[in-house]
């Protein structure tokens, strides 16, 4: 037998002590609890049974008012307007069909509004109301509550609405509302009650889609006491929500909706920003479509015509398709090579029209070729031979890096719907993605903007912008959110040699102001807002040996859907850059004669934020810019109908 | 003292053993669970189907687990307490990895026919593994830094794991359920008096640096704090669930509005009906008096296990028995006081009587140490 210790003794005691102490503190706790219970079941059980025995407590939501857009100077993009609509509660309502049947004879109810509803009443709970029918008219609303006694469980309630009255000027930008569908919920993995409301509006698409969550705001509750047909009784509790945030936009309307009345029928696009902020002053692509008619609910026919035109007027160009840049690429070679200390700017090549690399004939636009280039003269002309000799020295994957620097192939962080990260091809992506070795003909064509390059507007507006100012710009697109800015200012130099940048600016110069430039005729005479540019054409076809021999077709001769984009880039003033601007006009032809006048359009419009004195433009022009002055004028809507918020 | 120093002779063999279970614990299991399957029923309409039926089969499974853990000798458990505890951490590093996601949190690992939740095992392992460890440890050594440090570290290996799924409550009560059985162990007063101080000291810091150049938390988390100090703040989040079941629980009254009339629980105020928040049914349903009756049922199953371990003198046994009745008062007491709006809402289902698997079959596989424990005693004379 083994003697106890003493100290085996002391923890024994110990524990029964303890074991005591931890029993009683669970009878304690236990009766914590039946105090509360009694409290809660009986004490105050007489005000929550009669709460919840002759009415029902119901707790309801309080929507939010979904934040309104406004432009730069504060005209309003997007806001709420009241709507009336009527709703059914099926468990008021008892027999549902004889309701239904009353109040089709007071308010016109479609067969398909009839069988929504249904639809509806089965997949919610029998106390949640049923939309019947939205924006309904005053005059109804009057016949549904005259005879509201024999309508249990109908309501006419009001709500807010979206609209856009603008209409068609932001719409890929602002984007719209719909009803909160089943994919909407999968997609957002969103748990906010509101989202349960049915057709409860959500962005759908553009700024309201991708700022969803803070333009919705928070709902508020109210409990309610509902009596027995479902009429609210009294409130028993009421906690407000937060209103969606208040968006201010960096775009300007003025300058938006001169942009989509001089781009009329064309399929283009246009983006401005701003060269000291990476604010977007417009970013506009048309045709455009009419975000009411979504938020209203559009019709077969209206859809089917938007999504068959052969313009794509749901596309959002600006960000989301990307082209080849084509000869508006050749500053990055340009500067790809002059960083390396491949050239220097005075080093020339010679142009015979072509150019052969490994048994492959390459063709400068001009057949007879520039004979002596060097680097102002290349961009000036446009000469692609001098580009295919550079890209011959510098390799494709110092190309591929300086585009990257100036925010080519990069997913610019704007809340648009569908941006586009473009393409700068390497020689780790043609593997990648293609399984095929990187080939020199790759890097010549690369050179020149075409091949395997793509890029949206958006980046090449970013591209010049940060040419033109030196720094690393990103594109913002909010300026403030609840009147607090929301733009960004730290933009650190871009990795480049100023030194460097400035020829390259010079050389743009030359462009747009050389009597010998591809864009001289689109030049800007008013010395304060000189432009300097770079005309830009996208081959959408090849353009076959045989063709070549022949004489290439010209653009007027062709399909409108084979002739080439045209593409201009531009920044200015020349001297103090404040803008910088790229349109692309698909299938436009030729970018010094299709994309660079309107180019000089928009510069001097945004500049002079509005008409420009006509003495900007060189004379010759002076006349046909009037008349098309007053045509666009006419097309333009008027703003001063549209509500200015104070900003 | 531990069983080795009795007759083991004494103890009853064979099938004999089912004799000497502590049948009375058996009979308050099966009544609280009972509740269970009545409020399923009910919640699911008058309904066997979905939840009461599935609930009745895996009780089933639970209690035939429970009589095979209790016949299989308490040295056994002892012996494996430490291979228990490691296969718990094993669980609970595959369930990071490999397991679903659910409501936000990854806690489970899917075997098929159930979901195993590691979180829910790692509760009874961690009581085994501090129990075996204060059996095997001197008693004179029980108060000393170095092997006070010990089990600490056993207690928050698991603890950092849960936290980190994330599932507070769990995590919470692992904490508490281990201190405990430190506490019981005999560990001395000034430990447990110095962490309580520097958790109240750590409290006041946080809260006394809000606003101050010194703050120690970010905005956002104090903001989160916020919400979850004061629910009400928050009326269609956190505060949503405690409105309801308060309205829910005072509408019931004295004796209820009788089963399946319950209209606050049966208009789908409460999306948990079913799981964590299935006390205000019963308490709407039956009123105070159901309520008090599981509460009861619960107080005597918490008094079972303590008449039993006094009458035990291992000390293995002791602090198992003891450890498990902590478990399962910490279950049930933060479950009541989450329905009850005294705590927040944290995940944490009402022991035998919410819907689910994991937590019922590992309560009943330790019910069933305990029963082995209670089975096993050393009887009669010293060796």
């Amino acid at each position: 037998m083994k003697p106890t210790t003493k100290s085996q003794q002391k923890i024994w005691q110990r524990f029964s002590r303890r074991s005591l102490l931890i029993g009683g503190v669970q009878l304690g706790f236990a009766g914590l609890l039946g105090l509360r219970m009694r409290q809660l079941q009986i004490k105050e059980a007489d005000q929550f049974r009669l709460l919840a025995e002759e009415n029902r407590i119901n707790v309801r939501l309080i929507p939010p008012e979904r934040g309104e857009i406004y432009d730069l100077n504060g005209y309003v993009l997007a806001e709420n307007e009241p709507t009336y609509r009527i709703t059914i509660v099926q468990e008021d309502a008892g027999d549902v069909d004889k309701v239904l049947e009353k109040i089709s004879l007071l308010i016109e109810l479609s067969d398909d509004d009839i069988a929504r509803a249904r639809s509806e009443m089965k997949r919610s709970a029998a106390f949640l109301p049923v939309t019947l029918r939205d924006r309904v008219t005053r005059a109804e609303i009057e016949r549904v509550a005259e005879n509201a006694p024999s309508l249990p469980g109908i309501t006419p309630e009001v709500g807010l609405s979206r609209i856009y009255p603008l209409n068609d000027i932001f719409s890929h930008v602002v984007g719209y509302v719909g009803p909160v569908s089943s994919r909407d919920l999968e997609r957002r993995q969103d748990d906010d009650p509101l989202l349960r409301i049915p057709r409860f509006q959500i962005g759908k698409v553009g700024i309201e889609s991708k700022l969803e969550t803070g333009l919705r705001g928070r709902a508020g509750a109210r409990q309610v006491e509902v009596n027995a047909v479902g009429r609210v009784m009294r409130e028993l509790d009421r906690r407000e929500g937060t209103a969606g945030q208040k968006l201010q936009l960096t775009v300007d309307a003025n300058l938006q909706s001169y942009i989509k009345a001089r781009l009329g029928d064309e399929s283009a696009s246009v983006v401005v920003m701003d060269c000291k902020t990476g604010a977007l002053r417009a970013i506009a692509s048309a045709p455009s479509y009419d975000p009411n008619k979504f938020v209203r609910g559009i019709s077969y026919n209206d859809y089917n015509e938007l999504r068959d035109n052969d313009h794509r007027p749901l596309a959002s160009k600006t960000v989301q398709d990307a082209y080849p840049p084509g000869s508006t690429f050749k500053m990055v070679t340009v500067l790809a090579a002059l960083e390396n200390g491949t050239i220097t700017p005075d080093d020339t090549f010679f142009c015979p029209g072509h150019l052969d690399v490994s048994n492959r004939r390459f063709h400068c636009w001009k057949g007879g070729g520039h004979g002596k280039v060097d680097l102002v003269t290349s961009l000036k002309e446009s000469c692609d031979v001098y580009y295919y000799e550079l890209a011959l020295q510098v390799g494709i994957e110092r190309i591929a890096d300086m585009a990257r620097r100036l925010g080519l192939g990069e997913k610019h962080a704007v809340p648009m719907s569908a941006v586009s990260s473009g393409l700068v091809p390497d020689k780790d992506w043609k593997f990648a993605n293609r399984g095929a070795n990187w080939l020199i003909g790759d890097t010549v064509v690369a050179a020149i903007g075409q091949g395997y390059v793509s890029a949206s507007p958006l980046q090449l507006a970013v591209m010049t912008a940060r040419l033109a100012s030196g720094l690393a710009l990103d594109p913002q697109l909010i300026r403030a959110e609840n009147g607090q800015t929301a733009l960004r200012t730290d933009f650190p130099e871009l990795d480049i040699d100023p030194k460097h940048l400035k020829i390259v600016r010079d050389a743009m110069f030359s462009v747009t102001n050389d009597r010998k430039g591809t864009a001289y005729s689109s030049r800007i005479i008013a010395d304060n807002a000189r432009m300097a540019g770079k005309t830009g054409t996208s081959q959408v076809r090849n353009i076959s040996e045989v063709e070549r021999r022949s004489g290439v077709i010209k653009n007027e001769d062709l399909p409108w859907e084979r002739r080439d984009h045209a593409l201009f880039v531009n920044f200015a003033p020349a001297n103090d850059p404040e803008i910088a601007v790229c349109v692309v006009v698909e299938h436009g032809g030729g970018g010094s004669a299709a994309a660079a006048p309107v180019a000089r359009d928009i510069t001097l419009q945004a500049l002079y934020k509005g008409d420009p004195p006509l003495d900007a433009y060189p004379p010759k022009d002076r006349e046909r810019i009037a008349r098309q002055q007053r045509e666009i004028r006419a097309k333009m809507p008027d703003l001063n109908a549209v509500r200015k918020a104070r900003v | 003292m531990s069983y080795l120093e009795y007759r083991v002779k004494a103890i009853p063999t064979g099938f004999r053993k089912i004799f000497f279970m502590n049948w009375g614990l058996v009979l308050l299991l099966v009544a609280a669970a009972s509740i269970g399957f009545l409020m399923l029923y009910s919640v699911a309409g008058g309904q066997w189907d979905p939840w009461a039926s599935a609930q009745i089969k895996r009780f089933g499974l639970g209690l035939a687990l429970m009589f095979v853990v209790a016949m299989i000798p308490i040295w056994f458990w002892r012996n494996v307490s430490v291979i228990a505890y490691i296969g718990s951490l094993i669980l609970l590093i595959v369930v990071a990895y490999f397991g679903s996601v659910g409501m936000g949190a990854q806690r489970w690992i899917d075997l098929g026919f159930m979901r195993l939740q590691p979180s829910e095992v790692s509760k009874i392992t961690l009581v085994m593994v501090l129990a075996a460890y204060y059996d095997w440890l001197p008693a004179e050594r029980v108060s000393n830094p170095i092997w006070v440090i010990f089990p600490i570290i056993l207690i928050l290996i698991p603890v950092g794991m849960v936290v980190t799924q994330p599932d507070l409550g769990t995590s919470l009560l692992l904490l508490f359920g281990g201190g405990a059985m430190m506490f019981l162990a005999g560990v001395h007063w000034a430990y447990f008096a110095s962490v309580i101080a520097m958790g109240a000291g750590g409290i006041v810091a946080i809260f006394q640096s809000r606003g101050q150049t010194w703050q120690l938390l970010n905005d956002y988390q104090y903001r989160r704090i916020d919400t979850f100090l004061d629910p009400a703040s928050d009326p269609l989040g956190a505060g949503y669930h405690i409105t309801q079941s308060k309205i829910a629980l005072g509408s019931g009254g004295w004796a209820g509005r009788g089963l399946m009339q319950g209209t606050q629980t049966r208009l789908n105020f409460l999306p948990e009906k079913h799981t964590d928040f299935i006390f205000t049914t019963l308490a709407e349903e039956l009123g105070f008096i159901g309520g008090m009756s599981l509460l009861l049922i619960y107080l005597l199953i918490l008094a079972f296990c303590w008449i039993s371990a006094a009458q035990n003198k291992d000390r293995f046994s002791t602090l198992l028995i003891m450890g498990v009745g902590v478990t399962f008062f910490l279950f049930f007491a933060v479950n009541m006081s989450m329905v009850m709006g005294l705590a927040p809402v944290v995940g944490v289902p009402l022991p035998l009587v919410s819907y689910g698997g994991s937590a019922m079959l590992v309560l009943l596989g330790a019910f069933g140490l305990v029963q082995s424990a209670h089975v096993h005693r050393p009887r009669g004379v010293l060796r």
